[in-house]
């Protein structure tokens, strides 16, 4: 029963973990909260549903086909809305809040388009099959979650670790002026910060589509909660920190309604937040610069 | 004319009702702000300000007016409890934590049995008049603008622009924020008991991160740097949708692109003294060429 809670836990927190690294990727690189980031997964199952349904795509070219798409998305988003707001220097809160009515544009479009109620993926696109160890049952659609976002944050992190565009990055996080001075295209690299982060989250939408088997234009907002969540818990703008976050919560959620009861699985996520930003406010791994005076 | 009078009340007087109500609402959170603390806790304080006065009204005999205080005490008490520590956090993180208080709140209402849990509260008695309204909207904007001029609205402005040196200038930080915090709760509070009145029903989806979300929008989108703004853009944005009824599924889209170009076009908000008092200043120019003449 514990083991088969466990894996129930890996694959839901991989999935927070995976949404909250596009979520930490655009807050620590472009210091934007990018609150349509719940909007593009939403999309995300939205378009792998079309190219499945439509198309005929085989569900591992849809899911690629699904990154490209909501990348460009993503892409779109920064070079109409926040690049500008960047040029002028504006204040925190207006990306935050021109997110906002880019999540409340996509969301509508979304219902205008699909309508408001759950859409299902056709029979036979979901692998149906599942390995059994003893009481331990562990579906084909886990696997390819938890080995699927594994992989994508193990590429993140070689990527931001160990190449010369993540160096650039993280010079860019430290502080976009000093970074343009070193030769650094940071406009470019903020587009495909965007890109990248938006691409994750529409595969977080892919594999949460597959896994419930529900699409609707409202699943973004709920897991958009989780994502903000996440990254609080493991550190804004932490790549580790998102996916140790992503990873506890799901293991707190699960457990809760495992062991406790199922009415406030959703107060865990904020709940333990509350709590962890009164304690430590730079969250589990983050560290806040105060200025002292 | 009566008559035309009388049907159009009936059909849009939910709307000027909430008109006053959201401007109440973006006025609380315009009074955080003002201190420098971007707290998205209003929704919730707005929840709990409703469910107390919707308590009272129906399962004792008080009178409205007692209502309404609960409305504004109750919010206030938790603010001051939750205040104490949150308020140490600074800018996002405080954004966060108060959301989070927010999600807790409304959880914690969904679960309890006197609240109705998620079926929240229904028939209750339609109290709320227009005047109500528009008394305690005309008296806020009053506090509020005394506010502005007087020692703690000075301590509020230099909390914003630099708490280290506020501080240093024997500004009490902590309690001057708690301050802010409290009133913006209170102000959310009442105004939640106002829209509980008039509204039939309340349930715990009411008061979740979207109605903070919401809130924020409104005032940002209106203009913080004084009282206008926030009643400005209150107003529009709820008489929007009404105005774009006719985009039919579409409005919401059209709701957000709105929004987007607002923040893109007219950075401090609708409501930009320095603008508008330019604009002014240009359209007096424009009809008398003879000062302009002066002026080169």
């Amino acid at each position: 029963m514990l083991a088969q809670q466990f894996i129930n836990a890996l694959s839901l927190g991989s999935v927070y973990a995976l949404f909250a690294l596009g979520f930490t990727l655009v807050f620590g690189v472009l210091g934007v909260i990018n609150l349509s980031h719940g909007a593009i997964f939403m999309l995300g199952s939205y378009v792998a549903l079309v190219l499945v349904e439509k198309l005929a795509m085989p569900l591992p070219l849809a899911l690629l086909a699904t990154m490209l798409v909501t990348g460009c998305i993503g892409a779109l988003v920064d070079f109409l809305v926040l690049r500008p707001l960047r040029k002028r220097q504006a204040p925190h809160l207006s990306p935050m809040i021109a997110s906002i009515g880019v999540a409340i544009m996509l969301t509508n479009l979304a219902q205008g388009l699909f309508g408001a109620e759950n859409k299902r993926f056709p029979l036979g696109t979901i692998p149906e099959q599942s390995i059994t160890f003893g009481e331990l049952n562990v579906t084909a659609v886990q696997i390819g979650i938890v080995g699927i976002a594994f992989a994508l944050m193990l590429v993140l992190l070689v990527v931001m670790r160990r190449t010369q565009l993540g160096r650039a990055l993280r010079a860019i996080a430290e502080s976009p002026k000093a970074a343009a001075l070193l030769g650094i295209h940071v406009e470019q690299l903020f587009l495909l910060t965007s890109f990248a982060a938006a691409a994750l989250g529409g595969v977080a939408g892919v594999l949460v589509g597959l896994s419930f088997n529900a699409i609707s234009p409202f699943m973004g907002q709920p897991m958009l909660h989780k994502g903000i969540a996440v990254i609080i818990l493991g550190g804004m703008g932490d790549i580790r920190g998102a996916l140790i976050g992503g990873l506890f919560l799901g293991f707190a959620e699960v457990m809760s309604v495992a062991y406790l009861s199922s009415d406030f699985r959703d107060a865990v996520a904020f709940g333990l937040l509350f709590l962890i930003l009164l304690v430590r406010p730079s969250g589990m791994f983050g560290t806040v610069l105060e200025r002292k005076a | 004319m009566i008559d035309a009078w009388e049907s159009f009340w009936s059909i849009y007087s939910t709307v000027v009702f909430g008109v006053g109500v959201n401007a109440m609402l973006a006025l609380s959170i315009y009074l955080t702000l003002s201190c420098g603390l971007l707290s998205l806790a209003n929704a919730a304080f707005m929840g709990i300000g409703a469910y107390a006065a919707a308590l009272i009204t129906m399962q004792t005999a008080l009178p409205f007016p007692v209502a309404l205080a609960a409305a504004g005490i109750f919010p206030a008490l938790v603010a001051l409890v939750i205040g104490i520590p949150t308020l140490r956090l600074s800018g996002v993180y405080l954004a966060m934590a108060t959301l989070g208080f927010g999600e807790v709140v409304r959880v914690i209402i969904l679960n309890l049995h006197f609240t109705g849990g998620p079926m929240g509260i229904n028939g209750i008695p339609q109290k709320t008049e227009f005047w109500h309204i528009l008394v305690l909207l005309l008296l806020t904007l009053y506090v509020l603008a005394r506010l502005r001029r007087s020692k703690v609205g000075r301590a509020f402005e230099a909390i914003r622009a630099d708490d280290v040196a506020a501080r240093l200038m024997g500004i009490n930080v902590a309690r001057t924020k708690l301050l802010a915090f409290v009133m913006g709760a209170v102000i959310a509070g009442v105004a939640g008991g106002l829209n509980a009145h008039y509204t039939f029903t309340i349930g715990p989806g009411n008061y979740a991160f979207e109605n903070a979300v919401d809130i924020l929008t409104m005032a940002v989108f209106g203009g913080t740097s004084n009282l206008i703004g926030p009643t400005l853009g209150a107003t529009i944005l709820t008489l929007l949708p009404e105005v774009l009824r006719q985009f039919k599924d579409f409005r919401l889209a059209f709701n957000g692109l709105i929004l987007i170009v607002v923040i893109l076009y007219l950075p401090k908000g609708i409501w930009d003294p320095r603008r508008v008092r330019g604009w002014i200043q240009s359209r007096i120019q424009s009809r008398s060429p003879r000062r302009r003449s002066k002026v080169h």
